[in-house]
């Protein structure tokens, strides 16, 4: 047992001494990871009831799911504001961050502070006041709307990991190249927008994730046939337990899994 | 001298360079509308209606009826209770099972605690929806908790672990635990290991230079992690109407419920106001207790 006598740091703590914590840590990541891929083998039940482990498999919940117009409707619905709140929210939070970091003025700060209120505002105030207001103009129960409320929970995070980006970068090399004749447009689009790319790919993934997990708004301001994938999952969750939900958030799991995967990825080519 | 402070102490070219720079960050600015014009259309104008609306009486005068029966009415005073005990045992919670987690995570060399980070950043990634789904499979009466309990020797029959309190705790917890442990986890990388050492040198056992030295110097970053994670809860609507089943009544549960039972829009507005408020006295507090601002916008 060399490990365990090896000091585990230069206080001459030894691992021995540590075991406990790296215990009680397993324990919690395992607590923390285990409900979030419990999901995959539930899916592949044979039952009608949510049982763990199932008794006997299949693949009767995928069929149902792919055979189901509503449950494939809600998809393409979610997916199609997942797609547009990121088109929309990527170039608008880019700009925003660009502008305000790069501008000296002295309202750049009180308008960062102002642009990131969605995250501050409790989202189920913004899902009754968007649903109001939708009622007002006819924008309930639309893609239009939907997306709408969603970039403007997505476009903060973009600002925010743009501005982390521009804040290692050195805006000297921008400077530079105006000073050789590049207008300001050029020199972004040439000398820094390459430079912070990796950034602004992971503020995409990050903005369709948001829109394509957000649940709150989606349940006021979605609806018929616009209703999200979630607003769906939310009601058969809390009426009745339909274990085609198994299916669908393994399919969510996935997701997630592989946008993750692709921004750990993105931050270590960064690197 | 170069050319350029030349041109600027030049009183004949001084006006126009004044006027050029200030033209171009306004023009910077432009790029910023956009960006603006979502967030007045999204937020601005409609929590600023309902904010008028909470004001409004059902006579469709200016009242303050809405926030007279807030504090007449025993039932607004158990929702606020509920949200302030949940929101409470939540970060209480947190702080336990993300402390010594955290702290693991930063005792290991970097690379490593990179690879481990994945075990908070997945379910962090997974819609809630789907963790707030498992848990309710997991803690169902015959579910795979109980039966385990059972199996151990805990407890003999199974126990009700969901639509209840402890249903929406254990599901909260795992959904809030990410929002401490990040930056908590980020708080402890930067304490500066010579500080351990040398406590160690000056004789202290590494149980007191924890609790001497390295504790202390976290405490700023798990108050900025328990205040998040505490203003999240306090508007948290998905799991404590799903893992609550309808028991545990928060601010955002009853707000809805106004809505679909009483179509009462003054009522449920000045609910939201109240909520909001809350929110933003907690946060002013914290920015000016913790100087947040350092941490959310760096020098800039």
């Amino acid at each position: 047992m060399g490990w365990w006598k090896k000091p585990a740091s230069d206080t001459q703590v030894t691992h021995g001494d540590r075991f406990w914590l790296y215990v009680v840590a397993t324990i919690i990541m395992l607590l923390l990871v285990i409900p979030t891929f419990i999901v995959i083998p539930m899916s592949f039940s044979d039952s009608q009831y949510l049982e763990f482990p199932p008794s006997n498999w299949s693949v009767r919940w995928y069929t149902e799911y792919f055979e189901s117009a509503k449950w494939i409707r809600a998809t393409v619905t979610s997916l199609q504001v997942g797609i547009l709140t990121m088109l929309l929210a990527t170039p608008l939070g880019t700009m925003a961050a660009y502008a305000l970091f790069v501008s000296g003025h002295r309202a750049a700060k009180a308008i960062f502070l102002f642009l990131i209120t969605p995250i501050i505002v409790p989202v189920i105030l913004i899902a009754i006041g968007t649903f109001y207001a939708y009622g007002r103009v006819g924008l309930n129960n639309t893609i239009t709307g939907l997306t709408l409320a969603h970039t403007a929970l997505a476009a903060p995070l973009v600002m925010i990991v743009i501005t982390a980006a521009l804040r290692t970068y050195d805006l000297n090399q921008e400077r530079v190249a105006r000073s050789l004749g590049a207008t300001r447009l050029k020199a972004f689009f040439v000398i820094t927008l390459p430079q912070i790319k990796f950034s602004v790919l992971t503020a995409a993934l990050l903005s369709f994730l948001a829109s394509f997990d957000e649940v709150i708004i989606a349940i006021f301001v979605s609806g018929g046939l616009n209703a999200t994938l979630t607003k769906h999952m939310f009601s058969a969750l809390r009426d009745f337990i339909d274990p085609t939900i198994a299916a669908i958030s393994t399919i969510m799991v996935l997701v997630s899994t592989v946008l993750l995967l692709a921004t750990q990825f993105i931050g270590s080519r960064q690197k | 001298m170069d050319s350029r402070t030349e041109l600027e102490s030049s009183p004949l070219n001084e006006k126009p360079l004044m006027l050029q720079e200030a033209r171009e960050q306004w023009t910077l600015l432009g790029l910023a509308i956009p960006a603006i014009l979502t967030i007045v259309a999204i937020i601005l104008i409609p929590v600023g209606w309902l904010f008028y609306l909470s004001f409004v009486g059902s006579d469709g005068q200016f009242s303050l009826e809405h926030y007279q029966k807030m504090i007449a009415y025993k039932s607004y005073a158990r929702v606020f209770v509920t949200t302030f005990q949940v929101s409470i045992l939540t970060t209480l919670i947190c702080i336990l099972i993300g402390y010594p987690l955290a702290y693991f995570l930063a005792l290991l060399p970097p690379r490593l605690a990179g690879i481990f980070m994945l075990a908070v950043l997945l379910p962090f990634w997974t819609s809630l929806l789907v963790r707030t789904y498992a848990w309710l499979v997991l803690l169902q009466k015959n579910g795979i908790l109980n039966d385990f309990a059972i199996y151990m020797g805990l407890w003999e029959t199974p126990v009700k672990l969901v639509h209840n309190l402890t249903g929406t705790l254990i599901g909260m917890a795992h959904i809030m635990l990410p929002f401490l442990v990040l930056p908590l986890y980020g708080a402890m990388r930067k304490i500066e290991r010579d500080m351990m050492y040398a406590a160690a040198n000056l004789g202290a056992s590494p149980v007191q230079a924890f609790w001497k030295v390295f504790f202390p110097l976290s405490l700023p970053g798990m108050l900025a992690g328990s205040l998040i994670v505490f203003v999240l809860c306090l508007g948290f609507y998905v799991t404590p109407a799903v893992l609550g089943g309808g028991r545990v009544v928060m601010v955002a549960t009853q707000i809805t419920a106004i809505l679909e039972h009483q179509f009462d829009w003054g009522a449920a507005s000045a609910l939201g106001v109240v909520l909001l408020f809350a929110t933003l006295i907690i946060l002013y507090a914290a920015a000016r207790l913790l100087k947040f601002d350092a941490v959310l916008f760096g020098k800039h």
